[in-house]
C-alpha cells in the first residue's frame, strides 16, 4: 500500500534505551483483532504506556512531553519475536517514519521496509552518541538522507553511513512496495511454477 | 562441483530471479494462513483488484484467537468472531482449503500442516506467523512473514527476500533421562542469546538431533526464531519419511518412491561451508527453565539466576527491569519458587508426544492445590488420539483441565489469560512481558518439567519427582 515517501528526513528524536524490545511490547496480541489497518497507533507500546486503568504512565518516554519527533531511537535487538506487521503499523500510525537502532530483528526490519518505516542500523558507538545528545538536549535534530545513506546529528555534524540495498532504496524514495514489482513479473513466475512442477514429477 | 548446504539447495531451487543489488524473487510452495494476519492482506488484494494466483497452494485454519471451550457455539468475543468470519468468507471467495473450527483437522496451523502431510522436505513454506520455522523439521525452508508478504504470496506466490547467512548448530552426545528436545533448544538459546542467530538460517545437526522423533524436531525448529534466526531446518531421514508415509497429502505409490529418492538428496554436502558454526555436547544439557522476559534468559533448573556481574549501562538496566517484572532477585535459586498456573500446549509442545509425556508423568499423581493446570491439544487430531490412548482420563484424574485446540494461553488472544502477577510455567515459546496476559509472569520449560511443577506446585527438576 502507498505510504509517505521521503528522501531526506529531519526530525527530533524519541529515545528508548531498553534492549530486546519484542513486538509483543510494541503491540500486545490482544490488539491484533482487527480486519482493517486502522487505529493501531493508539495501542503502540500499550502496556508500557498505560496502566491497567488506562492512565498514562509518567515514566514512559512516549508520555514525556520533552520528547517528540518522527524518529524513534531504540536499544539493540529491536522488534524481536512475533512477525506481526501490526507492530510496524502501530509505529507508522503513531507518526514515526524511521527507527534507528544498533541491531534489528530480521522479520521486523523486512516489515518496516514494506510499510515505509525506514530501519537505520548504526554502530553501538554512534547510537550512544545520539542517545546522549538527545537526552541532554531533546531538541537535537537528526537528519536521515536515504540517497546518501547517511545519518547526521545536525548540532555537531557527527554522522555515519547506513546500509540499504539499492532496490529497497528506490522503493522507499518512491513509495513503491514489493507487490508492485511482483505483479509486473507474474508471467515469469507462472513459467517458473510450471517448470518446477515438471521437475518434481520427472 | 560446488559444495552446498541443505539450505542452499532448497533456496537456490526456488529463486525465480535475482534483482541486481537487491533481493531474490523467491517462490513459495505452500502458504498457511490464519485469522489474525490475513484479513488486511485480502482487503488490500481487493483494493488492488488482484485475485489469488494459486489458491491450491494456500491452506487456512483459525487458531490464534479462537476460544478453547464451546467451539461448536458462536464465538462470543465480537472482534475474534469477525476475524474468523472474515477468514471463512475469504477462503470461500477465493477457493482456499479451510480447516474450520470443529472440523476433523482443525488446530494450530503448525500442528496441522505436518499432520496432514502438507509439509514435506525440500519445500518452501511461509505463514504470517514467526513459528512457521516449525516446518523446517522436515527439511523445508519455512519462516514467518508479515501481512504485506501474505498479500504478495496470495497475489503472486512469491516474496522478495535476501538470502540469509548460514549457521550450523551441531549437538552430539547422548541426552540424559528427563532431558527433552525443549531443553536442547532452551539450552542453545541460553548459550547464544535471543539475538544470537539474527540474520542466519540455522541447520541443526549431530547425533543428539538425529535421534529425535519428528515431534521433538519440530519443537527445536519451532523456537529458532527465539534466537533471532529466520528459520531452522533438519535434514530429512528415515524418521522423516516414516512420519510422512500414508499422511493425507503425502505422495502415494510410484510418486512416493520418486519423492523419497529426491528427499534423500536433501542434505548438506560434505565440506560445504557455513558462515557460523556452534557445537554443543548433549551430555551437558539438563532440564532448563527461563527466569526472565526473553527466551535467551534460561538456566538449568538446578542453577541460580545470574547476577549482574559484568553487566553495565542499558544492558544492566534492561536485565534488572526484566527481573523486576518477574519478581526475582539476581543470584537466587529458581528451584522452589511457587507457581500458580501450568500450561501445556502451543505449536512448540502441543503434539501427541507432549501430551503423552505429561500423562505418563502425572499418572496416579495429582496436581498441587495451588496450581491451575490447563492442557490444550495442538489439534483435533491430537485431541482425538489423546482420548483414544486414555491420556485424557489420566490427565483429568490428575486435576488437569483439558481444553479444545488453539493457540490459547501461548499468546492469550482469547480468554485463556494468566492473571497479572501470577506465575505460569508453560510449554510455549515466549516469556515476553504480558505474553500470557497483561502482567503475567511466564517461565518456559519442557512438558516433563511442567508436569513435575504441576504435581509439586513449585519449580522443580523433573528428575527429582517420582
Amino acid at each position: 500500500m502507498a505510504y509517505d515517501k521521503f528522501t531526506v528526513l529531519t526530525s527530533t528524536v524519541v529515545p528508548m534505551r531498553t534492549e530486546n524490545v519484542d513486538t509483543d511490547q510494541i503491540i500486545p496480541a490482544r490488539f491484533l483483532k482487527a480486519t482493517e489497518r486502522e487505529g493501531f497507533g493508539d495501542n503502540l507500546f500499550r502496556d508500557w504506556r498505560y496502566d491497567v486503568e488506562g492512565n498514562p504512565k509518567k515514566d514512559f518516554v512516549l508520555n514525556d512531553p520533552t520528547y517528540s519527533g518522527k524518529i524513534l531511537l531504540a536499544g539493540k535487538n529491536f522488534g524481536s519475536g512475533s512477525s506481526r506487521e501490526h507492530a510496524v503499523w502501530a509505529i507508522y500510525d503513531y507518526g514515526f517514519r524511521c527507527v534507528v537502532s544498533s541491531f534489528f530483528a530480521d522479520i521486523f526490519k523486512n516489515n518496516c521496509l514494506n510499510i515505509g518505516v525506514l530501519p537505520v542500523t548504526i554502530s553501538p558507538e554512534f547510537a550512544e552518541i545520539l542517545f546522549q545528545a538527545v537526552e541532554t538536549d531533546p531538541k537535537s535534530e537528526v537528519e536521515i538522507d536515504i540517497d546518501k545513506q547517511r545519518i547526521t546529528l545536525l548540532k555537531t555534524g557527527q554522522s555515519e553511513t547506513f546500509d540499504i540495498n539499492s532496490y529497497k532504496k528506490e522503493n522507499m524514495k518512491n513509495g513503491f512496495d514489493d507487490i508492485d514489482y511482483l505483479l509486473n513479473i507474474k508471467a515469469e513466475i507462472a513459467d517458473f511454477a510450471k517448470g518446477r512442477e515438471r521437475l518434481l514429477n520427472a | 562441483m560446488e559444495k552446498k548446504t541443505l539450505f542452499d539447495k532448497i533456496w537456490d531451487a526456488h529463486v525465480v530471479r535475482s534483482v541486481p543489488s537487491g533481493p531474490d524473487v523467491f517462490f513459495i510452495d505452500k502458504h498457511f494462513i490464519h485469522e489474525v494476519t490475513s484479513p488486511v492482506a485480502f482487503l488490500n488484494l481487493e483494493k488492488r483488484g488482484v485475485g489469488v494466483m494459486y489458491p491450491a497452494r494456500t491452506i487456512a485454519t483459525p487458531d490464534h484467537n479462537v476460544p478453547t471451550v464451546d467451539q461448536d457455539k458462536t464465538i462470543k468475543d465480537k472482534l475474534s468472531r469477525m476475524q474468523v468470519e472474515k477468514l471463512r468468507e475469504n477462503c470461500h471467495k477465493y477457493g482456499i482449503e479451510l480447516h474450520d473450527l470443529g472440523s476433523d483437522h482443525h488446530g494450530i496451523v503448525h500442528v496441522i500442516g505436518p499432520e496432514l502431510g502438507v509439509t514435506q522436505p525440500g519445500m518452501t513454506i511461509v505463514c504470517g506467523d514467526s513459528h512457521t520455522s516449525t516446518h523446517g523439521a522436515f527439511g523445508a525452508i519455512a519462516f514467518g512473514i508479515g501481512t504485506s508478504e501474505v498479500e504478495m504470496v496470495l497475489a503472486t506466490q512469491c516474496i522478495m527476500q535476501s538470502k540469509a547467512k548460514k549457521m550450523r548448530i551441531t549437538v552430539d552426545g547422548q541426552l540424559g533421562n528427563g532431558v527433552t528436545s525443549k531443553d536442547i533448544i532452551l539450552y542453545i538459546i541460553s548459550k547464544i542469546s535471543a539475538a544470537g542467530a539474527t540474520g542466519y538460517f540455522v541447520e541443526y545437526a549431530g547425533s543428539a538431533i538425529q535421534s529425535l522423533s519428528m515431534e521433538a524436531r519440530m519443537t527445536i525448529c519451532n523456537m529458532s526464531i527465539e534466537m533471532g534466526a529466520r528459520g531452522g531446518l533438519i535434514a530429512p531421514d528415515e524418521t522423516t519419511f516414516n512420519y510422512l508415509k500414508g499422511k493425507q497429502y503425502a505422495p502415494k505409490g510410484e510418486a512416493w518412491d520418486k519423492a523419497v529418492a529426491y528427499w534423500k538428496t536433501l542434505k548438506t554436502d560434505e565440506g560445504a561451508v557455513f558462515d557460523k558454526e556452534y557445537h554443543f555436547d548433549g551430555n551437558d544439557i539438563e532440564p532448563m527453565i527461563t527466569y526472565g522476559t526473553n527466551p535467551g534468559m534460561g538456566i538449568k533448573v538446578k542453577d541460580r539466576i545470574p547476577t549482574t556481574e559484568g553487566m553495565e549501562g542499558s544492558n544492566k538496566t534492561t536485565y534488572l527491569k526484566s527481573l523486576d517484572y518477574m519478581g526475582f532477585e539476581p543470584g537466587e535459586p529458581i528451584k522452589g519458587k511457587k507457581v500458580d498456573y501450568v500450561f501445556v500446549g502451543s505449536c512448540t509442545n502441543g503434539r501427541i508426544e507432549d501430551i503423552r509425556a505429561v500423562a505418563n508423568f502425572v499418572k496416579g499423581k495429582h496436581k498441587a492445590d495451588n496450581i491451575t493446570a490447563w492442557i490444550v491439544p495442538g489439534s483435533r487430531e491430537v485431541e482425538k488420539q489423546a482420548h483414544e490412548e486414555g491420556l485424557v482420563k489420566i490427565l483429568e484424574d490428575a486435576g488437569f483441565e483439558l481444553r479444545q485446540p488453539g493457540c490459547s494461553a501461548c499468546l492469550a488472544m482469547n480468554d485463556d489469560k494468566i492473571p497479572a502477577g501470577k506465575y505460569a510455567v508453560s510449554t510455549s515459546n515466549r516469556n515476553f512481558e504480558g505474553r500470557q496476559g497483561p502482567g503475567a509472569r511466564t517461565m518456559l520449560a519442557s512438558p516433563l518439567t511442567v508436569a513435575a511443577v504441576a504435581v509439586t506446585g513449585e519449580i522443580v527438576d523433573p528428575r527429582e519427582v517420582f
